[in-house]
């Protein structure tokens, strides 16, 4: 189930004073079942190539490819690629519409053909995923709260069981715990049903912590395409386009300027906490 | 990128009309709109077009802006030329077909009443051309003024009028992305017949007027703290004044609009025989 | 310059006849007392009452019971309600649903017109607010085209016009990302620092707390812990179980402590952090 991009440019309202290269000769290939995060500041094209991921906007020029078949092809059914392709936007409690959470969640699978049954089946099976009990199936989803909202509507997209997950900043405006929470709930999905997960995000820390590769993105470029330990070691051409490095890698670095003798490649609280233990005692 | 639209087609220019207050520009067009339904001849149309060269010429606006506008018209345009031309009554018939006959009356007629919506059109866009949509508002509030008097609430008309221009694009913003994320959601907002359609805008509605609300009430608390109260006792940051420019186009427009009356009604007296 | 007695507020829902159907209270007894000048901090999950709280600051909201002083005045007493208003200024989360203007300098304007300063006062305000947040460069431009965190320092600027001696700011960093959220953060510290103004920063992101004089953590409607960064940020464990959380520097040092090295308790850097490591390995 992997996504392969080509060459992909996208152009926003070319020919007119405004226009814009939102993305620049984009290569990039996800495999099956990888936990990628996607950075950058804000404009700098991410959420434009997301979107391109799943055909709602479409290539200036370049290609497309979904498991080998390149998806502006003749015979290739958009609307199957939406369903395999599941994507998550920014604050996306605010499309919930239905006067019950069950009946709203069945809204992508009843799209997808699903008999009323089915559709429901599934609804339930993705409220569950995100921990959202049954007693909540028949409440208003204007009733709930912020997180419990946000978790509705991811819950919304997993019920066209998607292979791939893009989510836009999942944790927008929630409470600590909220995020570790959601965060904790796709990593375990990622896990469990081995789909492949694209965690667009602004939080170092988070990316750090949960993803398998980070793909950096500049001015609708690539700058930067690898594992968190070897995208952070580019910390300081991170920090010349607006990013920086989880905490941790400037703990590190620190420590290392003042004379000590350690790996600076620890990206979170619990690989520091080891490799100073290890430094400290001496190992 | 939807926010880049501005509404209203404001075009920025540094133009003696730009500069002027805008009641100056409001009153003109109204009074520009009344001179085009007082013209009765030739003379009088010669004279309309001259004021309104006059006033493209001094906009500095390119002419390819002004006639934008016509677009959107040129539908009732046609209707009314095509009506006036076959059904209005003469004394000499040009042609005839059948039941339609085209008369020297019916042209005249015809060719008048373009005329006359093309100005129209014209000397509104010259307006909106080169007033900023919140002077625009502000200009309006001044204007009608008086109208307080008769608890015309003058000053919340106007706030909502400009507060309605600003979130009109970030509501335009919020359509496209709840559009998109219901799309990827699987919902099609394109085929099927009218009714399901009409079904389809469902998805896309509710969470629309969710958030317009959720916004109204934001906005309501944010001004509130702010210490709005109404239009009482409120001072302008950017008050009217008539400059000497604003008082000599007054002085124009009305000299104007009385040269107009007189050419029509000495136009009443010796027409001229040309159509 | 703020202090509350026993501040308790319940919302209200009615049925369809207007009845009182059932009653939440969001905030509970809260006793407050708020020096001029002080960057105060309140922390806590969503719903646990911090942002009712500081409606009732700007008299927004008032209390169901016991009472709630600006700057002397009591904010039930209605003939005091612009005074309240434009001493205790707001910011909110939603940059865009606060911005009333079409054009930057335009809403800067809208605070000191309601109140009904003079025309030429109102250009020198909005001149010397601007150039307090930094955006005076932007003055004629449309809220429209500026990023979230400049709409956040005009909203500001809008604010500082109304020359509050107090800004509540209700999570205003919630909506942006790293840049804005680090120069909004900025911009209120040197507010307070240079111009005075007490500052109520209410957050969830844990960096930006550091440096206030006084944190607050809500829950349930009280105030469940109140003291300095470092006081607060010691407790670990209890700040998880308010779903919470410590800054990342905090967090290692505490990690480390579990592992039984000696450091202190509640370091909030890293470079205290680092400075405290370098000490230890000298000693071992």
């Amino acid at each position: 189930m992997s996504i392969k991009a080509k060459n992909v440019n996208y152009v926003y309202a070319e020919g007119t004073a405004y226009e814009i290269h939102a993305l620049k000769d984009i290569n990039l290939e996800i495999p099956d079942g990888q936990f990628v995060g996607l950075i950058g500041h804000t404009g700098s094209g991410k959420s434009t190539l997301v979107q391109h991921l799943n055909g709602l906007v479409k290539a200036t020029s370049g290609r497309i490819y979904f498991n080998g078949r390149d998806i502006y092809g003749e015979n290739f059914s958009m609307k199957e690629l939406r369903s395999k392709v599941g994507l998550v936007f920014q604050y996306p409690e605010h499309q919930l519409f239905e006067t019950d959470v069950l009946t709203d969640v069945c809204f992508g699978p009843k799209n997808l053909g699903f008999s009323k049954e089915e559709a429901q089946k599934k609804a339930k099976e993705a409220l569950r995923m995100v921990g959202m009990g049954e007693e909540y199936d028949s409440r208003s989803p204007f009733e709930l709260s912020g997180g419990q909202k946000r978790r509705v509507a991811i819950a919304g997209v997993l019920a066209m069981n998607p292979d791939v997950l893009i989510l836009d900043e999942p944790t927008a405006g929630l409470d600590p715990k909220g995020r570790d929470e959601i965060l904790d709930q796709i990593e375990r999905l990622q896990k469990e049903r081995g789909i492949t997960v694209v965690l667009v995000s602004h939080s170092m820390e988070d990316v750090a912590r949960y993803v398998d590769r980070i793909i950096v993105m500049n001015h609708g470029e690539v700058r930067f395409d690898g594992t968190p330990k070897e995208v952070f070691r580019h910390y300081e051409e991170l920090e010349e386009i607006g990013l920086a490095a989880p905490q941790m890698t400037y703990v590190m670095q620190m420590l290392k300027k003042k004379g000590a003798d350690v790996d600076t490649d620890a990206t979170t609280v619990e690989e520091a906490a080891v490799t100073i233990e290890n430094w400290l005692k001496g190992r | 990128m939807i926010r880049d639209i501005t509404l209203g087609q404001y075009y920025p220019a540094k133009s003696v009309i730009h500069q002027l207050d805008p009641r100056v520009k409001l009153m003109t067009t109204i009074i520009y709109v009344i001179s085009l339904f007082v013209a009765k001849g030739i003379l009088g149309y010669v004279l309309a077009t001259l004021f309104l060269a006059m006033a493209i010429r001094l906009s500095k606006v390119p002419f390819g802006y002004m006639t934008k506008g016509l677009k959107a018209i040129i539908m009732i345009l046609m209707f009314t030329v095509v009506f006036n031309l076959f059904l209005i009554d003469g004394d000499v018939v040009l042609w005839r077909f059948g039941f339609l006959r085209i008369t020297d009356q019916g042209v005249k007629t015809a060719v008048f009443m373009a005329i006359r919506l093309i100005y129209l059109i014209i000397g509104s866009s010259i307006m909106t051309l080169t007033t900023t949509p919140n002077d625009l508002t502000d200009g309006l509030e001044r204007l009608l003024g008086p109208l307080k008097k008769i608890h015309v609430p003058v000053h919340e008309i106007a706030m909502m009028m400009s507060i309605a221009l600003r979130f009109i694009p970030i509501l335009l913003e919020e359509t496209d992305k709840i559009m998109k994320a219901q799309i990827a959601r699987g919902a099609d907002f394109e085929s099927g017949n009218l009714i399901q359609k009409a079904k389809a805008m469902v998805p896309l509605l509710v969470p629309l007027f969710i958030s317009a609300f959720r916004r109204a009430n934001d906005l309501a608390m944010a001004m509130e703290a702010r210490c709005y109260h109404g239009g009482e006792g409120r001072t302008k940051m950017k008050p009217l004044h008539y400059e000497s420019a604003d008082k000599t186009a007054y002085g124009v427009v009305w000299g104007y609009l009385l040269l107009m009356i007189a050419l029509t009604w000495y136009e009443r007296l010796h027409p001229l025989i040309l159509l | 310059m703020i202090r509350a007695e026993k501040l308790t507020f319940d919302y209200e829902r009615l049925d369809e006849e207007g009845r009182v159907e059932s009653k939440k209270r969001a905030v509970d007894h809260v006793d407050l007392k708020i020096a001029s000048g002080e960057f105060i901090a309140i922390l806590g999950h969503n719903g646990s009452g911090k942002s009712t709280l500081a409606k009732h600051i700007n008299a927004i909201l008032t209390p169901t019971e016991g009472t709630l002083w600006v700057d002397g005045m009591d904010t039930k007493d209605e003939e005091k309600l612009w005074n309240i208003r434009q001493d205790a200024g707001m910011v909110f989360q939603n940059p865009d649903n606060q911005i009333i203007g079409t054009v930057v300098e335009e809403d800067v304007g809208f605070g000191p017109e309601n109140l009904g300063v003079p025309t030429d006062e109102i250009w020198e305000r909005v001149e010397e607010s601007l150039k307090a947040v930094g955006m005076l460069k932007y003055r004629h431009h449309s809220p429209n085209r500026l990023s979230g965190g400049q709409k956040q320092r005009v909203a500001i600027a809008g604010v500082m016009a109304m020359h509050p001696k107090c800004i509540v700011l209700d999570e205003p960093t919630a909506m942006l990302d790293p840049n804005g959220r680090k120069s909004v953060i900025q911009t209120a510290q040197k507010l307070n620092r240079e111009e005075g103004i007490t500052i109520l920063l209410i957050t969830h992101y844990m960096e930006e707390v550091v440096e206030a004089d006084h944190v607050l953590v809500m829950d349930d409607g009280k105030v469940v812990m109140q003291g300095t960064p470092r006081e607060i940020f010691s407790q670990v464990e209890e700040l998880k179980r308010l779903r919470l959380d410590v800054p990342q520097a905090t967090l290692l040092a505490w990690e480390l402590k579990k592992k039984g090295l000696p450091l202190q308790d509640g370091i909030l850097s890293m470079e205290e952090l680092v400075d405290e490591l370098c000490l230890l390995k000298q000693k071992m």
